[in-house]
């Protein structure tokens, strides 16, 4: 039954929990910070390389390896199985979490080192849980353990928004994130309780047998698989319940890296590739996706440009670059999207801890608070424009290839307008993203950039330590090996690119290159004038086009004002009813005891009185 | 052994009474004696029970009237069990959190646990006449540890009804004690009437629960007992809407009573419900399960709303079991094995967990002497221990996977789609979404964001010495049984199988 490289995934899966025990119980080692810190990077550092096996592994061999084991017990054997199901797909998303989540747990021991160590010690538990769910989930062989470690990631962004717990906006945008995605998980729950009796299993190889088989009935099917998107879009942020992402900033700029940008927001995207197979049989609800999608790529493209937050413009491009995948999904290509979402691992991540160092050297998040950065931080320029010329997608980085394999996904597909909104966000893309880099590191120098502000220690900014500096450059050094390699080795794929794409997606994103230029560098176009002229545009993007005000006005007016009545009707009414019953008893009692007056004559009148009255019934009865 | 754990805590009672008087530390020792007792035993049986044998073990009998049928009969299934385990967790934890219990410790720990062998007593007996006396041994004690631990709260005599609520005198200890109590023995009322109709029907000979589920009864007199009962215990289950005293009498009870009442008591109206209805009645069961079923979505939605709209800490908590209560009835209700093991294991698994709750309200209430979840803030950073257990205990009570809760709400929910009234799932997963809005919104106002200014609530210790031992223990069976739900699972399915099947649905 067991196979050679049952040791090397279990190595993948059993070293983050041992570490986030070990750290979680043993108080004096959390406590003691850094050295706790290297047990988890040394546990990240074995699971890297235990992942690294096991992708090699599963390629050589060609087949999936898979285990499962007992979790919920019935009658009948197995309720549902716990284990893991290594194949292509969760070996090379295995690689992407286990190299980003090493190189993140490394840069975090340099960006926290002003940490307290019992914190420190904290953050490194919270890592080691995260790597441990979100490892779990890909080699998830069945939607139960699936769900299990999709809320455990869920928890970990939890806690890791949260980190800075005194600082209320830390606090709040914690307990947003819970809330958004909880609301998608609601009806991925439903949809895995309705799958399960639709199809009789957990399993997803089951379930691939079925459907192949031909044994899925589609009576209903629609229903489930929208259900199980719900899911998806609360974790992967489309709209409209993308709204905490950009909340979830508020943690330490490490955690938005990771999770935040390169796992867990992919989740939702990786359950739709994984289920690829069953969504295949609802067009309808693919559609919708593929709507949906796009929609929330373009959208989250505009309210990218009216960021001056660094961490927030990388937010939206986020939620804008899932979008990308889920287009490509829902065009029928789960492939393309599962592609862009491995390359925008990578980017994002190298782009987020870029961000990082820069926000490290200059102590604000705001754009145009910097300038000329590119003098004092030249290592942090360069790979920074590695990751946006791959986030642009301009020719030779891993981001091009990918995100032309979506425009091709989504043309093959038929989706027209989707297609057009991809092509608009891909203009807006390279216009925000070098909006970036000009503010922060060509255009003047402002009053914190030149090492007044208050950046650490007060002195000039200046590059960023080993730690920090070496996964930078191991991220940007992959994101380029990804581009070189698929340019030169060209992948197969199961629909036709047409021969102007290519051009037309480079031409695009080099006119978005050229407005940033203008506009930002030459200020040739003044800012303020072309944010005008967009218009009304303008203020709907300020305001976030008002979806936080939406889901605020139905928390407060609709579920707090329902609560309000429902506690004011058990108090009042249903508590007043039985309290009005037992003033009656008391009173009623109080009122009878004066019928017991203890006086002979009071008793002999009652007594008389009572045998009149029952005379005259009696006679009436007769 | 059934008979050990079962009677420990009440020698100890015993010894407490003579030996007790103004010696504190042989109180407690003798407490915690008793629970450990009763701990080590039921640790025994649960380790000893077979889980490939369906049906009860560990009989003991003892003939009492042999004219009437009456006899001492003691044995557990897989169901009793896990009760038996719950309790046993919830008295040794209690006892360790009511250590620093200061008037009339005596009286205090004696009451207490004579009403925990009550309740191992309803749990473990076969013979209902012993049932129903264990039963009222254990509700009637509660009416003096409120009424005389108790704490009042306030609730202002106002709107509809605001003249009665003075009248009762809503708020104070003494009302929560005597409304409790009333509602109890007015169920208990229905719950004798019931037994003695099926005791009379099947011919006056036996009150043994196994010569009773022999017997075919009219479908009529199934009908009405069925609802006899499920008024009688629903009314500890805290159904809607016959759960008023629940809010006030948890919030009102000292620390170990609310863990008791919340943990234990109200699965002992859930367990009747079960046992002897279910169990019983199976043609009743069928004609009702749409009333059971429907009256628990109403719980679990209503509940969560309620609860949402609490400022009381402990009115929270209270709430937040109105609506866990209806996972458990709506997973009874489903008539499944999923279901049906789902609502035994959130019996268990809810038990902990608010027994953890009220063990932590409690702890907060002694240091910072408020339950008003709106001025404190910030506490996580003075008392960080209890701040980690509160928010486990939060997170399982949301149904949190890798805790105890998700399990349970999982199979309840599968139950509920497979059952003949597929909708139940809805108002179910509502309700564990409305959960994580008030529980994380509590959480979070308490404990984590900024610091309280509040001169009351600076330096605030956190938990010391006994109070570690409750609250690890509940946070370590809470992780434990979601990690590894089979443990609980295996004994609870060789007793719901055998259930199911008298039922007819398997």
């Amino acid at each position: 039954m067991g196979s050679p490289l049952d040791p090397f995934v279990l190595t993948v899966l059993l070293t983050p929990i041992t570490i986030f025990l070990l750290l979680g119980l043993v108080a004096p080692l959390r406590r003691s910070g850094r050295l706790a810190a290297w047990v988890s990077i040394a546990g990240a550092l074995t699971t890297f390389g235990a992942a690294v096996m096991v992708w090699r592994g599963v390629a050589q061999l060609g087949a999936p390896v898979r285990r499962v084991w007992t979790w919920l017990p019935e009658a009948q054997g197995a309720l549902a199985t716990v284990g893991f199901l290594a194949d292509e797909q969760s070996t090379v998303m295995v690689l992407l979490v286990a190299l980003v989540s090493l190189l993140v747990q490394v840069y975090s021991l340099g960006y926290l080192s002003d940490e307290p160590d019992p914190a420190l010690g904290r953050y490194y538990v919270y890592q080691s849980l995260f790597a441990f769910s979100m490892l779990g989930l890909v080699l998830a062989p069945n939607l139960v353990q699936l769900f299990i470690c999709w809320e455990l990631v869920g928890l970990c962004s939890y806690l890791l928004i949260g980190f800075w717990y005194k600082k209320p906006s830390a606090a709040r945008a914690a307990v947003k994130a819970f809330w958004t995605t909880k609301a998608g998980d609601v009806g991925l729950l439903i949809g895995i309780v309705l799958l399960w009796r639709h199809t009789g299993t957990f399993d997803f190889d089951e379930m691939r047998l079925l459907v192949e088989g031909g044994l899925v009935g589609l009576q209903g099917l629609s229903v489930i698989t929208f259900c199980l998107y719900l899911g998806a879009a609360g974790k992967s942020a489309q709209f409209p319940l993308h709204v905490w992402l950009p909340d979830a900033m508020e943690g330490p700029t490490p955690v938005s890296a990771l999770i935040h940008a390169a796992t867990m927001v992919t989740a939702g995207v990786y359950l739709l590739t994984r289920m690829a197979f069953l969504f295949a049989l609802t067009p309808d609800v693919l559609h919708l996706v593929a709507w949906v999608g796009a929609g929330t790529a373009l959208m989250a493209a505009i309210l990218a440009c009216a960021q001056n937050d660094i961490k927030r413009v990388l937010a939206y491009s986020t939620v804008s670059q899932l979008g990308y995948m889920m287009t490509a999904i829902g065009a029928g290509f789960a492939s393309a999207g599962f592609f862009h979402l491995l390359t925008h691992g990578i980017f994002k991540a190298l782009l987020f801890l870029g961000a990082g160092a820069v926000i490290h050297a200059v102590g604000t998040n705001d754009i145009t608070q910097m300038g000329g950065l590119a003098k004092r931080m030249p290592q942090t320029m360069i790979v920074f424009l590695v990751g946006t010329l791959s986030l642009a997608g301009l020719p030779l980085f891993g981001g091009f290839l990918s995100k032309e394999e979506v425009l091709a996904a989504v043309w093959a597909g038929g989706l027209t307008g989707p297609f057009v909104f991809l092509l608009t966000g891909t203009f807006l893309t390279a216009f925000y993203m070098f909006r970036v880099v000009f503010l922060t590191f060509f255009s003047q120098e402002t009053a914190h950039a030149g090492g007044h502000g208050a950046g650490h220690g007060g002195h000039a900014p200046h590059d960023a330590p080993a730690l920090m500096s070496v996964p930078l450059w191991v991220l940007a050094g992959a994101a380029m090996a990804i581009g070189i390699y698929f340019t030169l080795n060209h992948r197969e794929t199961p629909f036709h690119a047409p021969g102007w794409l290519a051009l037309v997606a480079t031409g695009v994103a080099l006119g978005g290159v050229l407005l940033a230029w203008l506009t930002f560098q030459r200020r040739a176009i003044n800012a303020e004038s072309l944010a005008r002229a967009t218009g009304p545009l303008r203020m709907a993007a300020a305001h976030g086009f008002w979806v936080d005000e939406g889901f605020i006005a139905v928390y407060r007016g609709v579920l707090m004002v329902l609560a309000r009545v429902v506690g004011w009707v058990d108090r009042y009414i249903v508590d007043g009813v039985l309290n009005v019953v037992s003033a009656w008893t008391v009173s009623a009692g109080d009122g009878l005891r004066r019928v017991q007056t203890g006086k002979v004559q009071d008793y002999v009148v009652a007594v008389a009185v009572g045998v009149i009255a029952v005379v005259l019934w009696l006679r009436g009865a007769m | 052994m059934l008979s050990i754990l079962t009677w420990a805590p009440f020698v100890s009672a015993l010894i407490i009474m003579a030996f007790g008087r103004s010696r504190p530390l042989l109180v407690r020792w003798t407490a915690l004696a008793g629970a450990a007792v009763s701990m080590a035993g039921a640790l025994w049986v649960f380790v000893n029970y077979d889980t490939a044998a369906a049906g009860f073990q560990f009989f003991e009998q003892i003939s009492l009237v042999p004219s009437l049928g009456i006899s001492y009969q003691l044995a557990i299934d897989g169901m009793s069990l896990m009760m038996v385990l719950l309790t046993a967790i919830i008295i040794l934890a209690g006892v360790f959190a009511s250590w620093t219990v200061k008037t009339r410790d005596q009286e205090f720990y004696a009451l207490l646990l004579i009403l925990v062998t009550g309740v191992f007593g309803v749990f473990v007996s076969l013979d209902l006449f012993v049932f129903f006396l264990f039963y009222e041994i254990a509700v009637l004690p509660m009416y003096l540890l409120i009424g005389i631990w108790g704490s009042s709260g306030e609730v202002r005599p106002q709107g509809l009804f605001g003249w009665a609520f003075g009248r009762t005198g809503v708020g104070t200890k003494e009302y929560a004690a005597m409304k409790l109590t009333l509602y109890l023995l007015f169920g208990s009322a229905f719950i004798l009437v019931g037994m003695l109709a099926l005791y009379v029907a099947a011919g006056s000979t036996s009150f043994s629960l196994l010569a009773l589920e022999a017997v075919q009864f009219d479908p009529a007199l199934q009908s009405w007992v069925f609802i006899a009962f499920y008024i009688g215990f629903g009314i500890l289950a805290g159904i809607f809407p016959l759960h008023t005293w629940s809010p006030d009498g948890h919030a009102s009870a000292p620390t170990a009573v609310s863990m008791l009442h919340a943990g234990v008591l109200m699965k002992l109206g859930a367990y009747g419900v079960i046992r002897l209805g279910f169990g019983l009645l199976p043609e009743a069961t069928h004609e009702w399960a749409w009333l059971v079923g429907g009256i628990a979505c109403i719980n679990i939605v209503y509940g969560a709303l309620s609860a949402m709209s609490q400022k009381d800490l402990k009115y929270v908590v209270a709430y937040s079991s109105v609506s866990h209560m209806g996972i458990v009835m709506l997973g009874a209700a489903t008539l499944t094995e999923s279901g049906l093991n789902g609502a035994v294991f959130q019996m268990f698994a809810h038990g902990i967990m608010t027994g953890l709750f009220f063990a932590l309200v409690g702890l907060v209430y002694e240091k910072a002497h408020s339950r008003d979840i709106f001025r404190m803030g910030g506490f996580a950073q003075m008392m960080p221990g209890i701040a980690v257990a509160f928010t486990i205990g939060g997170l399982s009570s949301l149904g949190l996977p890798a805790t105890a809760g998700f399990v349970a709400e999982f199979l309840t929910f599968l139950g509920a789609w497979t059952s003949a009234h597929s909708w139940w799932l809805f108002p179910g997963v509502i309700g564990a979404f409305l959960t994580s809005l008030y529980v994380l919104r509590v959480v979070r106002a308490i404990f984590w964001g900024p610091k309280s200014t509040d001169p009351h609530f600076q330096n605030l210790p956190d938990a010391q010495g006994t109070e570690w031992v409750a609250m690890i223990l509940l946070v370590g069976v809470l992780v434990l049984f979601g990690v590894l739900p089979g443990l609980a699972i295996e004994p609870i399915d060789s007793s719901t199988v055998p259930l199911l099947m008298r039922l007819g649905v398997l």
